[in-house]
């Protein structure tokens, strides 16, 4: 995924297209930001400047589905099953005691299992996006709003931990669609619905590795980056921005030299 | 107030049921001691009640503050339960048997610990039922599935190792079976101390290494040998440090309140060397892993050790940890004057203890406070009165048990002679 943040006016629908495709409930008091649900949340920030030199920027955070380990050779990786393995390392999964969540090798995405989770919240503390929610409360579904939930994605229980799952059910949809015609899943064939929503088309959705995809190209701008670079977390989602004092605010101050080596490494979306 | 509680009816005598040789206070004012646990159990009760009928929501946990009290308390006194398996390897496999007249207190107070601190995991998280995921769908790359499997079956070997105890009870020793099984444990107990010790070295470890491996939070994050960081074995070197300290001290204060003497001081004195000289290696250690984490880590990540500490984890939260709690204890405890002086041990042991329960907070605490995002919040954390009430239950539970075991179980075998 790249998201352009010059693109991005922070108009929210990102957020509420997801709110809404995977069945995340509304709370009581949805003011308090630490403990509501927003698996696509819109962070504001600024240059520090005052008026008139005041800029703002938005960045619209999703989980980065983080490959981790150092990229590179599997000689280099940081985590290996085996000498000729380079596993996948993402912070949050093998920190996971009942493997309620886990890394598909196939698609790149890091999956959640609500019904599989015993609530110990170790992931949302690996996490340095925030990325992870656990469920504080019950969520008050107004009555007959259930019938209005989407069938594809199970509402979550009180005291497990959710995240994006990059419309996992959308990939599955796809998946099938092709297996029938006989075909592969293509570019279109497979998109969140944060990136159908957003009415300015800041968020590009497809497979890095794949040169005939709009992202592989985007990534190769010299204006991408990602966040917390320094800590090989290895994210599968890029963001974009010609001010740079946005790429400074994001990615702390990371050289830049081996950008293109990470991504040639990195498989899934 | 005791010539109030001397004249109270007699109602009823215990005295049978007491260690042999020893003297204990009457069951009424027993009894009345006895409030101070059950009012501690029955906060713990409401908090618990609240949290599993309504939820998590009734801490002030949050996204950000993942872990709190619960775990501060649960790291600490895991720690400090240390001594219970170093104890019993140094007295059964060592062959340090000087320290035979305080293993019964070490197994106890271990025992205390454990029990106390799985309770309160059945709580801390989110869906207690689902407990026994973590065991069936077991994931073996998770530190935290190590704790689990661990705890629980060293807490298991506790108690075989208590039964002894129990069984050597005055009454219960009568039954002939009761004996004979008593008598047999006995001459297997080293079976069972070697089995606590490798349970509890790795778990005491795994504890450690639960924040080493999150390598996406600078605070935590550590390299080290193989899969295992640094903090794996800091924190079983610190446990091993403190748990023989926290043992004596509490053997201290039940002296002081009992007002009769339990073990000899050489044996406390011991306990003191031994946990000094450990405290010596760990804070060696320590402070070589606070350099290389200050000068080589950090800055690999872009920080440095300024963005890790802001008010109300300021700075004096490493130097009371390093230096006053740390290096001072240590260093007070490897001297003889200062193990022979009863106040001044206690008040470095405890010093220590105190040490090792604030690595336990910044490890949990102080790691989750902060940002890594470069535009994110600070936020500080502080529990909620239910989340007190929980956290109350190792003290309430302890204290009923460790008060029920001093009464009527043969727990100090010296405490005859000394009291003759």
């Amino acid at each position: 995924m790249v998201i352009d943040l010059d693109k991005c006016t922070g108009c929210g629908a990102c957020s509420v297209a997801c709110m809404s495709e995977n069945n995340i409930g509304v709370l009581h008091n949805e003011t308090d930001k630490i403990r509501s649900i927003t698996w696509m949340r819109v962070y504001q920030i600024d240059n520090g400047k005052s008026f008139p030199d005041t800029e703002v920027a938005f960045i619209p955070r999703p989980c980065m589905h983080c490959q981790g380990g150092k990229s590179g050779t599997p000689g280099q990786a940081f985590f290996q099953e085996g000498p000729m393995d380079e596993e996948a390392h993402p912070p949050c999964v093998s920190v996971c005691p009942a493997t309620a969540t886990d890394y598909d090798e196939e698609t790149g995405i890091v999956s959640q299992i609500p019904t599989r989770c015993i609530g110990c919240r170790y992931c949302v503390a690996a996490c340095p996006y925030h990325a992870r929610y656990f469920n504080w409360y019950d969520v008050p579904w107004p009555k007959g709003s259930p019938r209005a939930l989407s069938p594809f994605v199970s509402p979550r229980m009180r005291g497990v931990v959710e995240k994006c799952t990059f419309c996992y059910q959308r990939y599955q949809a796809a998946r099938n669609k092709a297996m029938v015609s006989g075909g592969e899943v293509g570019e279109m064939d497979y998109q969140t619905a944060c990136t159908e929503a957003c009415p300015s088309g800041a968020i590009t959705f497809g497979q890095l590795q794949n040169p005939e995809h709009k992202v592989h190209k985007l990534i190769s701008s010299d204006y991408t980056f990602r966040l917390l670079e320094q800590l090989h977390t290895n994210p599968k989602v890029y963001y974009m921005s010609k001010r740079e004092w946005v790429r400074k605010m994001a990615d702390n101050y990371v050289t830049r030299h081996n950008k293109f080596a990470q991504a040639a490494t990195q498989s899934g979306h | 107030m005791r010539r109030w509680l001397d004249d109270l009816p007699k109602y009823a005598d215990d005295s049978s049921w007491w260690p042999k040789g020893t003297k204990r206070c009457r069951p009424e004012v027993f009894l009345i001691w006895l409030g101070l646990p059950l009012t501690l159990l029955a906060y713990f009760s409401v908090g618990a009640v609240l949290c599993l009928a309504l939820g998590l929501n009734q801490t002030n946990m949050n996204d950000y503050f993942a872990f709190g009290v619960w775990i501060v308390v649960d790291l600490a006194v895991i720690a400090l339960g240390a001594g219970a398996f170093f104890t019993s390897f140094l007295n059964y496999i060592v062959g340090k048997t000087e320290l035979k007249p305080i293993v019964n207190a070490a197994v106890l107070i271990g025992f205390i610990c454990y029990v106390g601190a799985i309770l309160m995991l059945g709580i801390d998280i989110g869906q207690p039922i689902r407990g026994w995921f973590g065991f069936w769908h077991a994931n073996v790359h998770s530190m935290l599935t190590e704790v689990m499997f661990c705890i629980t079956t060293y807490a298991i070997v506790l108690t075989i190792e208590l039964l002894p105890s129990v069984l050597d009870n005055k009454r219960i020793s009568r039954v002939p079976e009761f004996g004979t099984f008593s008598h047999n444990l006995h001459t297997i107990m080293i079976v069972f101390a070697a089995a606590g010790t490798f349970l509890s070295f790795f778990h005491q470890g795994s504890l450690g290494g639960m924040f080493g491996v999150l390598y996406a939070r600078p605070f935590a994050a550590r390299g080290g040998l193989g899969i295992w960081p640094w903090t794996f074995f800091l924190f079983i070197m610190s446990a091993i440090a403190v748990g023989p300290s926290f043992t004596t001290m509490v053997v201290m204060i039940t002296e002081k309140i009992s007002g009769r003497k339990l073990t000899k001081h050489s044996v406390k004195m011991l306990m003191g060397k031994i946990s000094g000289w450990l405290l010596v290696v760990y804070m060696v250690f320590k402070s070589a892993d606070t350099l290389w984490w200050a000068y080589i880590k950090l800055p690999s990540a872009g920080l440095t050790l300024d963005n890790m500490y802001h008010a109300p984890y300021g700075f004096w939260l490493l130097w009371v940890e390093i230096g006053l709690c740390g290096w001072l204890p240590a260093l007070m405890l490897v001297q003889e004057k200062v193990r022979a002086s009863y106040g001044w041990m206690f008040v470095a042991m405890l010093l220590a203890c105190i040490g090792i329960t604030l690595n336990r907070f910044v490890f949990t605490i102080q790691s989750l406070a902060l940002p890594v995002l470069p535009f994110e919040k600070f936020y500080a954390y502080l529990p909620s009165w239910p989340e007190w009430g929980i956290a109350t239950l190792v003290l309430g539970f302890g204290l009923l048990v460790f008060m029920l075991a001093y009464r009527y179980l043969p727990i100090f075998p010296q405490e005859p002679e000394l009291n003759d």
